[in-house]
């Protein structure tokens, strides 16, 4: 997994709420068994015709906005499926940071897995960030995951919340499974003991 | 004395296996459920790091999204890709020595009903699959919950999760509901309350009268919709219905060891006074059959109402009822049972279960279908095979529905059962996002009964309606 510290890019404005897994990367994706080569799927249905043509109103075919890698959001953004096709297409596409006033359980612990940054904040500052973000390619926003600070291309800082080991996971791109091992001993005298209490599972 | 504890509380304090100092809990995994399209990467990260899986006797993989339901299946899957990942998990599943249900076995089906149907199941224990709707095992008061593919990875290679403790909901169903009521408008109704994202951050304890009166089919219903409302799990205690249901069931233990498990699971209920986070009460009689309207679950109403604009909301959701009711091709005012219906799919791990087919078959038997397309996919191979033996099947065929093999079908659309561009579906599943039963379809979720009264007339229609005639 990619280290995530700070990232300064451009941010593309998608107000609309409960934008779902299904919207992020649509089913006849998910047929692959690889976790590269979706970024050009994400958001399908919304950013393509039928026959393959890209819909120009739709915020990722706008030119100032082709290379965002940052998506400020509507609520319950991620809502949906697990399938984590949703943050290897974000990803994929480039997109590190996602800002929203709330996330889908699932989506959110998936983005962590994968080195993207899902930011919960108020409902005024998604505001002032979605205004922000429609400025288009010349502006920049920042995300500043040590100090966690998000910060608007006019200079206005807004801090936020992250969870200590999920942050220290991210700025060192530490593979979860990894850590987990470490604690063999205790998972084998859990084992142990469940094997008396619950001899049935 | 300890604190009074929720059933939530005491199965997460039986799994935890470490602690760190800001509450990142290690648990327990006792059941990995796992199926073709989120394992694949998961099954190759643990070849690449020569891992094994820890526990492949607690590990019970099925495939279910790409199958075909057709009666040719045996053929084999035309589609490549579809091909290729079923094939990939008859490879993983043997390479790294899991439990198998592959398609030619009877016992295959939807993950989530093959899961209780086996007695894997079972009351207490932590499940878990990389599929959101692992929130149906839930029914049995077993911690269950949907993981991404990282996690499949993980659960694999280390039987453990990396978690945090959600806060405490109850959903509190009073009284009895009234006839023509079911499970599924239960959940939805609670949906409708909720919104989609009441639940983010909680574990739901379903709980009242209306919930203890439901079967085991009924309570895997509600629970397979928690995560529609944002939830992280839905829970119901265990009770003497629970018991009957796993008992004799192939994984459930006997003997010595089954009076034991029972005495443990008497004791998963909620303490008295212990402290839920948020509470949410329905009156059972207040819920009346309910249809959704728009594209997300929460676009919920009574089948009796009309079709609401988007003037009567607030904030983002203004923009995402036009967005819907554009996609649904909907007029606002327009009654809902004047919403004609091309194609009915009575299917799912939501409503796939033998009481959902007895239920449908109840008003469909005797009559014919007056819409394009209908059919029926029983949620798993034993689930088709106690219908043809009740005689459902051909109550289903006589009417003219279509009798296919289990899988997820027209749920999510993989495999070939889709919805054309404007095709308009009366469906027993539990997404009505867009393009989810194909790009372009129109969804709209219902009970069986209601699909199939859907199915006889060729329009959304109350099926207390049918029922009436039938008395
Ligand atoms: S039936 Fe539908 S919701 Fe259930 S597991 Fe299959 S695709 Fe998912």
């Amino acid at each position: 997994m990619d280290k995530f510290t700070t990232l300064t890019g451009i941010a593309a404005p998608m107000p609309l709420v409960n934008i779902d897994t299904d919207m992020i990367i649509p089913k006849q994706f998910l047929k692959t068994i690889q976790r590269s080569g979706l970024g050009k799927n994400l958001f399908d249905e919304m950013r393509y015709t039928q026959d393959g043509a890209e819909i120009a109103d739709f915020v990722l075919n706008q030119p100032s906005y082709r290379k965002a890698e940052i998506i400020v959001a509507g609520d319950n953004f991620g809502c949906g499926s697990s399938r984590e096709h949703a943050p290897w297409a974000l990803l994929d596409f480039g997109i590190r940071c996602v800002i929203s006033t709330s996330f889908a359980d699932i989506f959110f612990n998936n983005c962590f897995k994968n080195g993207i940054l899902p930011i919960v904040m108020p409902q005024e500052v998604v505001d002032v960030l979605m205004e922000d973000a429609r400025k288009g390619g010349n502006a920049r926003v920042t995300v500043d995951l040590e100090a966690q600070t998000v910060t608007t291309s006019g200079g206005q800082s807004f801090g936020f919340e992250v969870d200590p080991f999920r942050k220290h996971c991210l700025m060192n791109g530490l593979d979860d499974i990894g850590l987990t091992l470490e604690k063999a001993a205790a998972i084998d005298s859990f084992e142990a003991r469940a094997k008396v209490a619950r001899p049935w599972a | 004395m300890t604190a009074p504890r929720t059933l939530y509380d005491k199965i997460w304090d039986d799994h935890v296996v470490h602690q760190a100092e800001d509450g990142t809990c290690l648990l327990y995994i006792d059941r990995h459920l796992v199926h073709e399209v989120t394992s694949p990467q998961a099954f190759e990260g643990l070849r690449m790091t020569g891992r094994k899986v820890r526990a492949p006797e607690k590990t019970i993989a099925v495939p279910d999204h790409n199958v075909p339901t057709t009666l040719d299946r045996a053929k084999g899957i035309e589609n490549e890709e579809s091909r290729i990942q079923v094939e990939a998990l008859d490879k993983n599943a043997r390479d790294f020595g899991v439990n198998y249900y592959p398609v030619s076995d009877i016992r295959q089906g939807i993950v989530h009903i093959v899961g209780p149907e086996q007695g894997w199941t079972l009351p207490g224990m932590t499940v878990v699959c990389g599929d959101s709707h692992t929130a149906t095992h839930g029914a049995f008061g077993a911690l269950a919950h949907g993981i991404g593919t990282s996690e499949v990875e993980h659960v694999l290679a280390t039987q453990t999760l990396i978690q945090k403790k959600s806060k405490n909901m109850k959903v509190e169903i009073t009284g009895s509901l009234r006839p023509g009521v079911t499970a599924k408008d239960i959940t939805m109704a609670v949906i409708g309350e909720t919104g989609t994202a009441g639940g983010t951050g909680y574990v739901i304890e379903y709980c009242g009268q209306a919930i203890r009166e439901l079967s085991m089919e009924g309570r895997m219903t509600v629970c397979n919709m928690a995560i529609e409302g944002g939830a992280r799990a839905g829970l119901i205690a265990p009770d003497e219905k629970t018991f009957a249901y796993c008992m004799g069931r192939p994984h459930a233990p006997k003997g010595a060891a089954w009076e034991a498990a029972v005495s443990y699971w008497k004791t998963l209920f909620t303490d008295e006074g212990a402290h839920f986070d948020k509470v949410v009460t329905l009156k059972g009689e207040d819920i009346a059959p309910l249809v959704t309207w728009g594209t997300s679950p929460e676009d919920v109403l009574p089948i009796t109402a009309t079709v609401p604009s988007p003037a009567d909301f607030t904030g983002g959701k203004v923009e995402a009822v036009q967005r819907a009711l554009d996609y649904m091709g909907l007029t606002p005012g327009q009654k809902l049972s004047d919403i004609a219906i091309d194609t009915v799919f009575i299917g799912s791990c939501t409503n796939g279960r033998i009481e959902d087919l007895r239920a449908a078959a109840e008003v469909v038997k005797g009559k014919k279908i007056k819409v394009k397309r209908a059919m029926v996919v029983p949620g798993s191979g034993l689930v088709r095979a106690q219908a043809e033996e009740e005689g459902l099947a051909k109550i289903f065929t006589d009417a003219g529905f279509e009798w296919r093999l289990a899988g997820c079908s027209m749920c999510l659309a993989m495999n070939p059962d889709q919805l054309a561009p404007g095709e308009r579906c009366a469906a027993t599943s539990n997404r009505n996002f867009e393009g989810r039963q194909g790009r372009g379809g129109r969804t709209h979720l219902v009970s069986p009964g209601m699909a199939a009264a859907a199915a006889l007339t060729g329009h959304l229609t109350d099926v207390r309606d049918l029922m009436a005639e039938t008395v």
